[in-house]
């Protein structure tokens, strides 16, 4: 398995969409590093909230957190899909030239959107705020000048990926993230335009947060797990690529019309309460299917090799096999799981727009896209350096150990918090002013959010270890090169 | 191949795919063409004629709006310009907003245009919630313009020394820091009296929508839900 990896005349260096692929990922965990940092900030102010008061303010370090987040992820995403293409077509990506202008492009947007939010951060009410400063809208806040600037560089990827695609071996994951990735871009288009109506702004707004994150970023995940599990461990690709189409089927399935579970509460009609509940209440299901999967063909693949008698294992990346099992298993339990606790309109009537919300954000985001793209950054590691056997190190599972203990930490302070502020705020109070503060007294609550701002700490302790692993890791003798 | 069952063919499989997120979509578009119509801003004579819109005109302003349980619907719904006394909008009784009787068509909508302008310009979403979502470091303001806290015997509006609502809630967001209530505060945006008149406007205007009883009991405790 390894051999077939290092005998593939684009491996390392001698790639340039590989190459590109490492600038990618570099400054994909720069703003993983930055997110946490401001994640930090907006813990401290839950528990202390003069802090950085007037200064940098909750909603600005909080627009970046969530902005770092989204971001890096789709950094993290062209890179991964510019270290695979050459592997998978068996050709140089077409328009790498291209590619790497379209990263600097990207870089420079995404400092200077980063500065005006740090240094300017709130403008007069006008169309000049909107186009220039930011546009105020959770998640795609980046000003309109950026927006366009944002579409270019995804065109320009999405070009790169169908012209690689189409000249090159055309396989079942190429071709899933080729119709991927132009919904992906696509989608972006329904987030770029103001109205005055908030129903109607809410509506094509979760076009694109939804259908992203429950949807096309699934899918995109799917089509790693896919990749990462025929390079890992030498499973068969058309075993694997059956089940990428099942997943498909089932993500989209569920996930298209799942996007009514955002429509319950915001002027919609009342028919997506069980539009809404029906779909959003499948999507759990393909997400079990994707653990079964990874499960299912390490199984198969271990207890073929083991017949060998050597009693070797068949990974050939532990680091990065490990965070695609936590992959695996964190998906289905940040998005599945925990989406589904407040997924029906029974329920979510009380805990829309809570902090269990919150804690459902930050296990599915960490569970289902973090952990496989730190994955393939440590594929990309290994190529890097030509390693035939990457094991684990010390660091590597420090930093394992330490940022998937955070997060499910933060999670269940979170969860705890939230359940606070659903009794005392919501139902008992009925989600005034001051019920909303009454809730946020409350000793449990506080001890939750005292809990979230420790585990936060830990998060980024792992983060350290991460960055030193990747950075060392390379070097390290432990390897079979 | 005899034996190859259809059950491990990649190609069905592919085309479940494509006919599955084809199927999917195409529903989701054509519900978006439904929600789109229903949930479409009214206009002044939706008002004047009593017709109930999900999203009523910017003239909205101009009514008196209470939140009240709907026996049909089983839930609060939002009342306009007084109860038939089924749950229904009367679109009846009306009261001064920032001191004048009737905003015309086109000063309501410039109004509620620079109050969502100001929504988006100082990042409300980031601490608050609107119609539930954003961020939970504030209350959600869905309702704000409902909440007892703003009534004339609320904690709020004496605090800032106005005699109305709509002056107390301007008041508060063109100088948050002048009232601490609790150690986490609002910060100073720089909001102008313009921006936050438009603001009032557009928190008004959105406690007038209807969010399908979200949320739940608002106001009960204080007893908000059957008046100003």
């Amino acid at each position: 398995m390894a051999s077939k990896l290092l005998d593939n005349p684009f491996t390392g260096v001698g790639s340039e969409s590989r190459q590109l692929a490492t600038w990618y990922f570099t400054f994909a965990a720069i703003l993983f590093g930055a997110q946490l940092l401001f994640g930090l900030v907006i813990a401290i102010q839950y528990v202390s909230p003069g802090f950085l008061f007037e200064i940098i303010d909750f909603s600005v370090a909080r627009m970046l957190h969530i902005n770092a987040l989204v971001v890096w992820m789709v950094f993290a995403m062209f890179g991964s899909v510019y270290w695979l293409l050459p592997d998978e077509t068996g050709i140089e990506t077409v328009g790498i030239k291209i590619g790497k202008l379209l990263y600097w492009v990207f870089v420079v947007a995404i400092v200077i959107v980063v500065l005006v939010y740090l240094f300017i951060q709130v403008g007069p009410a006008d169309e000049m705020s909107i186009w220039f400063i930011h546009e105020g809208r959770e998640y795609i806040e980046a000003p309109r000048w950026a927006d366009l600037g944002i579409v270019v560089v995804a065109l320009g990827f999405v070009a790169n990926l169908f012209m690689t695609g189409i000249k090159g071996k055309q396989t079942g994951i190429i071709t899933v993230l080729m119709a991927n990735m132009i919904a992906f871009a696509g989608l972006y288009l329904a987030g770029m335009f103001f109205t005055d109506n908030i129903s109607v702004d809410q509506y094509w707004w979760w076009w694109v947060i939804h259908l992203w994150v429950e949807a096309t970023w699934e899918v995109f995940v799917g089509a790693l797990a896919a990749y990462g599990l025929i390079q890992m461990i030498g499973a068969s690709r058309k075993v694997v690529e059956m089940w990428l189409w099942i997943e498909v089927a089932m993500l989209f399935g569920s996930g298209i019309l799942g996007l009514g579970h955002h429509y319950f509460w915001i002027g919609t009609p009342e028919y997506w309460w069980e539009i809404g509940a029906l779909f959003s209440a499948l999507e759990p299901l393909p997400l079990v299917a994707m653990f079964i999967h990874v499960m299912y063909d390490w199984g198969k693949q271990q207890g073929k090799k083991s017949l060998d008698g050597t009693g070797e294992s068949v990974v050939n990346n532990q680091p990065a096999f490990l965070w695609f099992w936590m992959n695996a298993f964190g998906n289905f339990l940040g998005a599945g799981v925990w989406g589904f606790f407040h997924t029906l309109p029974q329920v979510n009537l009380y805990t829309h727009g809570t902090q269990f919300t919150s804690a459902h954000g930050h296990l599915s985001f960490f569970g289902a896209y973090a952990t496989i793209l730190i994955g393939m950054m440590y594929l990309a590691i290994q190529g890097k350096n030509k390693i035939k056997v990457m094991k684990n190190t010390k660091s590597s599972l420090w930093a394992l150990g330490l940022t998937v203990g955070g997060v499910v930490g933060m999670t269940i302070a979170l969860t705890i918090s939230g359940y606070v502020q659903v009794l005392v705020s919501r139902a008992q109070m009925g989600a005034t002013w001051s019920g909303y503060f009454d809730g946020q007294a409350s000793v449990w609550f506080a001890q939750g959010m005292d809990w979230r701002l420790i585990m936060g700490v830990v998060t980024f302790a792992g983060f350290i270890f991460l960055i030193k692993d990747f950075l060392t890791t390379g070097q390290n003798p432990v390897h079979q090169k | 191949m005899a034996n190859k069952s259809v059950w491990s063919d990649n190609r069905f499989w592919a085309r479940s795919a494509a006919w599955i997120s084809g199927f999917a979509s195409v529903l989701l578009i054509w519900l978006t063409f439904d929600t789109s119509v229903q949930i479409s801003m009214g206009t002044d004579s939706d008002l004047k004629n009593g017709v109930t819109k999900r999203v009523p005109a910017p003239t909205v302003i101009n009514y008196k709006i209470t939140y009240e349980m709907s026996a049909k619907r089983g839930h609060e719904v939002p009342i306009i310009g007084g109860n038939d006394g089924k749950g229904m909008s009367l679109f009846q009784e009306k009261e001064k907003f920032f001191g004048k009787d009737d905003w015309s068509e086109k000063e309501a909508a410039e109004m509620l245009h620079l109050g969502k302008l100001a929504s988006q310009t100082k990042n409300c979403m980031n601490c608050h919630t609107l119609l539930g979502n954003g961020a939970y470091y504030a209350p959600d303001l869905t309702k704000a313009w409902l909440d007892p806290a703003w009534s004339s015997t609320g904690a709020l509006q004496p605090m800032t020394g106005k005699t109305t609502k709509e002056e107390a809630m301007a008041e508060f967001l063109q100088h948050p820091s002048k009232y601490p209530t609790h150690a986490r505060m609002m910060p100073n945006l720089g909001i102008t009296e313009k921006e936050a008149r438009g603001l009032v406007a557009f928190l008004k205007h959105m406690s007038s929508i209807d969010t399908n009883g979200f949320p739940r009991n608002f106001g009960k405790m204080q007893g908000a839900v059957n008046g100003k």
